[in-house]
């Protein structure tokens, strides 16, 4: 099977801590990969380098075949990688339907001239986006709060409308930074059967979390991160055994959840 | 999330405000939401529109008309900045420069180079477009009280330049005499009212152009930025663009009503365009409420006409002024008609039934399976 994302030994240190040092990571279309770690890992830094925040200092990424490490971040969630943030990052002034139209603006095709004018592509976009933005919604079962200002909606909720954004952008690749964080199990169970819902829909989705129930649940496949560097990658019941994994948990990080 | 901060505080506020609120800002904050219904909006706006067009041959004299169209031009120059602080959050304090510069190059033209009067106006706006590219680009780097900084001092270089430039802009003696529009051999006064309604139709033109421009792609990306700048980045959206764009859009909306105001003052100097005058579109903008059309309007009306109702008060018209802004930014802080609109999100017959088709191939899919 192809590789849909293939991560060459990356490597990007700030000042004289290394941050990420030769990680190396691959995504088969339609999986769910799980990356964890302890605080400070370097988890969101690669989440930071795929979209295009930083660029990686050494080592290469590629997606479906081409090189994208040295893309800027409006590019490369252009190619269809797309992400969502640790602290949502909603636009809370806007409904939630207008959150997931933000995210179709990359595939939007008309200038100013045509909606100054309302031109007959205007319009036609204008129609075909609203259904598809309320399609998405409607697939994540949001569509009863299309209306809502996104900053009154619960926070599962938010963490929903996110994630639909980012679906919104034409993106084959998510990548979901630590969703689970602040929920309660109820919320998390739930959390959990929406990404599988995700697979279903055909996504590839590498997911960053602390919450253990959750990555070793929905995710195919774990790697498992410390002080930057790659310490164990597999099926989730093998790493979850690992010595090493078991040792940067417990034997340093106490406050480490499991 | 030094963006979120003042936003918590405004929640807190409208908080704040709801368990101690009186009777009468009850009574206020009732008789605004009736104006949330959309038809008593269309109503409004129909025979508010109705009453402007009416209203010339009515006799009225002279001074108030002069009002009118104050107001009028005002609210066009407000709905501009509007774009920059209201849509994508960049706060600027220059306005007037803009002001100055299409003024002025209506003024050249027309009166130097005997350009007509449309064209010039047209010539202008795409000068001062210019000039708001070139101020956007340099400062996109700036946020918040820095960037407002920049645009003050732009307001300043301009009016300097105006001063300094004699040959061109006659220094500080100003302009005068400027020859009044003429199309088809009809004369646009402000005798004849020609002035007035040449306002009113460049108000009905921008107030289209923002409405549209609201619910369109680049409206939401301005509004995308002005709430998170980084998630925009991450959805696509290039910042840079579309904060130069901003610029360029209140830039030349504000000079499309310079270039009118100009022959309704029939004179100009470097003092017409000070740092009040970008102030008080601000203040419209503000008092309006920010982000909103329907506010501009409200805006303008209160703060150009109260200076005029005032004026007998004299030496009491500044207290009052300043007691207004205080009451203001303590009752209602996201302005007089700041609030967001609960009506559903409009979706056309068309996208419904986009919607609809969509569901109904994918019953059938999964049917069939």
């Amino acid at each position: 099977m192809d590789k849909m994302l293939e991560i060459k030994s990356i490597s990007l240190s700030f000042g004289g801590i290394k941050a990420v040092s030769e990680v190396s990571l691959d995504l088969f279309p339609n999986e769910i990969v799980g990356l964890i770690g302890p605080n400070g890992a370097g988890k969101t830094t690669i989440f930071n380098i795929l979209t295009g925040v930083y660029k990686p200092q050494g080592g290469s990424i590629f997606f479906k075949g081409e090189e994208i490490h040295s893309l800027r971040p409006q590019e490369i969630v252009k190619r269809g990688i797309s992400r969502t943030f640790q602290n949502i990052r909603l636009f809370g002034d806007l409904r939630v339907i207008e959150n997931v139209m933000v995210g179709m603006h990359i595939r939007t095709k008309y200038s100013l001239a045509d909606s100054t004018f309302r031109s007959k592509r205007f319009r036609k976009q204008e129609d075909e986006n609203l259904a598809e933005a309320m399609s998405i919604l409607e697939t994540l079962g949001l569509l009863e709060k299309m209306n809502e200002y996104a900053l009154n909606l619960p926070y599962g909720d938010q963490r929903k409308v996110e994630i639909a954004r980012a679906i919104a952008t034409g993106a084959e690749v998510l990548l979901l930074d630590e969703p689970a964080a602040g929920m309660n199990p109820q919320e998390s169970t739930d959390l959990m059967h929406f990404i599988r819902h995700l697979k279903k829909l055909g996504f590839t989705v590498l997911i960053i979390e602390h919450d253990m129930s959750v990555v070793m649940n929905v995710s195919d496949r774990v790697y498992v991160l410390d002080n930057g560097k790659l310490i164990a990658q597999g099926i989730p019941q093998d790493v979850a055994n690992n010595e090493r994994v078991v040792k940067a948990y417990l034997g340093g990080e106490l406050n480490a959840k499991s | 999330m030094t963006k979120k901060d003042p936003k918590y505080l405004d929640t807190e506020n409208k908080n704040g405000n709801e368990t101690k609120a009186t009777s009468a800002t009850m009574f206020f904050s009732k008789a605004l939401k009736l104006f949330e219904d959309k038809r008593i909006q269309f109503i409004a706006l129909f025979s508010g529109l109705v009453i402007l067009i009416i209203m010339p041959f009515f006799g009225i004299n002279s001074y108030i008309m002069n009002i009118m169209v104050k107001v009028i031009l005002y609210t066009i120059m407000a709905l501009g900045l509007n774009i920059l602080v209201g849509f994508t959050g960049l706060v600027s304090l220059g306005q007037a420069g803009f002001v100055a510069i299409g003024a002025y190059t209506t003024a050249i033209l027309t009166k130097n180079f005997g350009v007509n009067f449309f064209v010039a106006m047209l010539i202008a706006c795409a000068v001062s477009a210019l000039c708001g590219l070139l101020l956007g680009l340099p400062t996109l780097r700036l946020t918040g009280t820095y960037l407002s900084i920049v645009t003050l001092g732009f307001g300043e270089i301009v009016r300097t330049i105006i001063i300094v430039w004699d040959d061109v802009t006659n220094g500080p003696l100003g302009m005068r005499g400027m020859p009044s529009p003429e199309l088809f051999g009809i004369r646009f006064t402000m005798a004849n009212n020609g002035i007035y309604y040449l306002s009113l139709l460049l108000l009905i033109l921008v107030s289209l152009f923002c409405y549209t421009l609201y619910r369109s792609k680049v409206g939401r990306a301005f509004k995308a930025i002005k709430n998170d700048e980084t998630a925009s980045v991450m959805m696509g959206i290039n910042v840079t663009f579309y904060k130069v764009l901003a610029f360029v859009l209140a830039a030349a909306i504000s000079s499309l009503a310079s270039s009118l105001f100009t022959i309704q003052l029939g004179y100009i100097d470097q003092n017409t365009f000070t740092f009040d005058m970008s102030t008080m579109i601000l203040s419209i903008v503000i008092l309006g409420g920010m982000g909103t059309i329907r506010g501009m309007y409200v805006g303008a009306l209160i703060l150009v006409l109260l200076p005029e109702i005032s004026r007998s008060l004299m030496d009491y018209r500044f207290v009052i002024y300043g007691v207004i802004l205080v009451l203001m930014m303590r009752f209602r802080p996201q302005g007089l008609l700041g609030w967001k609109s609960r009506a559903p999100y409009p979706i056309s017959k068309r996208a419904k039934e986009l919607f609809e088709n969509r569901n109904q191939a994918r019953s059938t899919e999964s049917g069939g399976e």
